[in-house]
């Protein structure tokens, strides 16, 4: 039984990271109504800047804070040239514009900082707690905990920030119809400029922590694609959903490759490693089929 | 067409010098239209389906440039300052905004959500928030018990309220209404009417109305346009138009020689009258 908690906990800590990097899918989603094909890239080219500041002599502090004026420059640039021409054309044509974002991006950062893959230290072990070790006899990462921890502290702050303010009001308002908003007076470049920055923010801290555990490289362009099935379980455009379904997409993979495998095994005979692979897109796949707006996304609401 | 004396001028809020409204640079919608909205007076913009009216009141809001839309000739005055190059956000500071024809409330967002969106373009305090939303409520009393509903889920007719409470909000000098009774029940319309003739004498709240529904709109406002094809063919006080003959007869069906078949009649007098 202890084993089992241990990879559902394992699962649930694991999941918090995809959660992370599925956030800023949400928040460009509430307030955009686009799915931003660019967010992969974003924790990239944060990831990036973060290690290239350090290499460049910024101790840890200063590099985030360049990082996270590099992201905030990229946002309002990003809405300058990209979305301002593009205001009321179809959810489509922006899409497309992110697809060329990230390309532009996964071009542009390894040309600033270099493509080679590099180790982030946050001063934080990936280690498991002595404590839980002693008395419980499981492993859980030190790091897999704090990331938790900082996952929860964001979900909550944005949580707040979208419900209660008058900038989170606006954007949920802009999100729902562009047009009606621009009559009432929102700006939509201003309100356009801020989310694109509150994604590269979200994208820092989702790079900072997958760079720390599986370092700096190229590859962290793919860490969006996790966060895909994450977004079809928890709707696309909840902020809780993200947390909720990056839980059971972590949980459910971790217990699949564990438990799956033998029953397999004795049924057909053969090897059936890596379930972990596929698992969340059956997963997503199967959730579509039922609940296509996710477990806290918004209902289409249709008048007839 | 129009002979505005110095001093009315003086008085009018809002006037339009033949503007001329093209679309994706080539469709021509606007044809040099002229208007004018005096200081607390309701004025309807009356016609027909694709008239222009929209075109208008988008001209004014500058809605117009994220429909591809462009005002290519003459000028849009408030208070005498030229706006026709400002962004809609500064119009609404400066206390012009446009309700949309077909309500687009914010569904997602509850009713009283809607409301404070409104006052987006107010720097305000929380206190003054309150006291904004009380008005609104005390003019609409409907919204107050649906204010925690989504307003997707309401009917046609909170919606309408909704979007004319969530323009109150922003405390505007000018409200440009287009289509309020767009799918709504009479009684419903009425009271709409209602509300607006209220939020004008009370508020002195100047509207520029844009209706297909003649009838009531002329019933409501004090002065009307007549739009046909992109020109203002016929305009007057409100009492007047609903006394003319013309007026009677092509847009409230009534006529003094009785029913008469369409194809008889109507094509030929309006050539005569109104675009020879």
């Amino acid at each position: 039984m202890n084993f089992f908690f241990e990879v559902l906990i394992g699962g649930l800590l694991s999941g918090v990271m995809y959660a992370l990097v599925a956030l800023g899918f949400v928040m460009i989603y509430k307030a955009s109504g686009v799915f931003n094909f660019a967010q992969g890239a974003m924790v990239y080219l944060a990831a990036l800047s973060v290690v290239g500041c350090m290499e460049k002599g910024a101790p840890l502090w200063l590099a985030i804070i360049l990082a996270f004026l590099i992201m905030t420059l990229f946002g309002i640039a990003t809405e300058k040239f990209v979305l301002r021409k593009l205001v009321n054309q179809p959810p489509i044509a922006l899409f497309m514009a992110t697809i060329g974002l990230a390309f532009f991006i996964e071009g542009l950062a390894p040309m600033i900082f270099g493509s080679e893959p590099r180790a982030l230290e946050l001063g934080i072990v990936d280690e498991p707690i002595p404590w839980v070790l002693d008395n419980w006899n499981m492993v859980i990462s030190k790091f897999d905990l704090v990331a938790a921890g900082v996952a929860a502290v964001l979900v909550a702050t944005l949580a707040l920030f979208f419900q209660y303010t008058r900038i989170g009001r606006a954007l949920r308002a802009v999100a729902d119809d562009h047009q009606a908003a621009l009559s009432i007076g929102i700006p939509l470049q201003n309100i356009w400029a801020i989310v694109w920055g509150v994604a590269g923010f979200v994208a820092l801290v989702a790079g900072m922590m997958w760079g720390a555990r599986n370092g700096v490289q190229f590859a962290l362009t793919f860490t969006a694609l996790k966060a895909l099935p994450v977004l079809i379980l928890g709707g696309f455009t909840s902020v809780p959903g993200a947390i909720v379904g990056g839980l059971i997409i972590g949980a459910s993979e971790k217990l699949a490759e564990i438990y799956i495998p033998p029953v397999m095994q004795d049924l057909f005979g053969g090897n059936f490693g890596g379930i972990e692979g596929w698992f969340p897109y059956v997963l997503a796949l199967l959730f579509l089929l039922v609940r296509p707006e996710g477990l806290f996304g918004e209902k289409h609401i249709d008048r007839v | 067409m129009t002979t505005q004396t110095a001093a009315a001028a003086a008085d009018n809020y809002l006037s339009i010098n033949n503007i001329e409204v093209i679309y994706d640079h080539v469709i021509l919608v606007l044809k040099g239209v002229s208007l004018n909205v005096p200081k607390g007076k309701i004025v309807a913009l009356l016609g027909a389906n694709g008239a222009g009216k929209s075109t208008t009141l988008k001209a004014i809001s500058n809605l117009l440039h994220a429909e591809r839309g462009d005002v290519t000739k003459g000028s849009v005055e408030y208070k005498g300052d030229r706006i026709d190059q400002l962004t809609p956000n500064e119009l609404v500071k400066r206390g012009v905004i446009q309700v949309m024809e077909g309500r687009h409330c914010f569904g997602h967002l509850t009713i009283e959500e809607n409301l404070l969106t409104g006052a987006y373009t107010r720097s305000i305090s929380r206190g003054e928030l309150k006291d904004s939303l009380e008005k609104v409520y005390h003019y609409f009393p409907r919204l107050k018990t649906r204010r925690t509903s989504q307003a997707g889920y309401t009917s046609g007719g909170e919606q309408q309220m909704c979007a004319i409470g969530r323009a109150l909000m922003a405390k505007p000098e000018m409200i440009l209404l287009d289509e309020p009774s767009m799918g709504l029940a009479p009684q419903i319309v009425e009271e709409i009417f209602e509300i607006v003739k209220d939020l004008n004498s009370r508020e002195n709240v100047s509207f520029l109305l844009a209706e297909q529904n003649t009838m009531v709109a002329l019933r409501y406002a004090d002065f009307g346009y007549i739009l046909e094809n992109g020109r203002v063919v016929m305009e007057g006080a409100a009492e007047d138009l609903r006394t003319n003959e013309d007026v009677k007869e092509f847009y409230l069906g009534l006529s003094s020689a009785g029913r008469k078949s369409f194809k008889d009649v109507k094509h030929y007098r309006r050539r005569k009258r109104w675009l020879s």
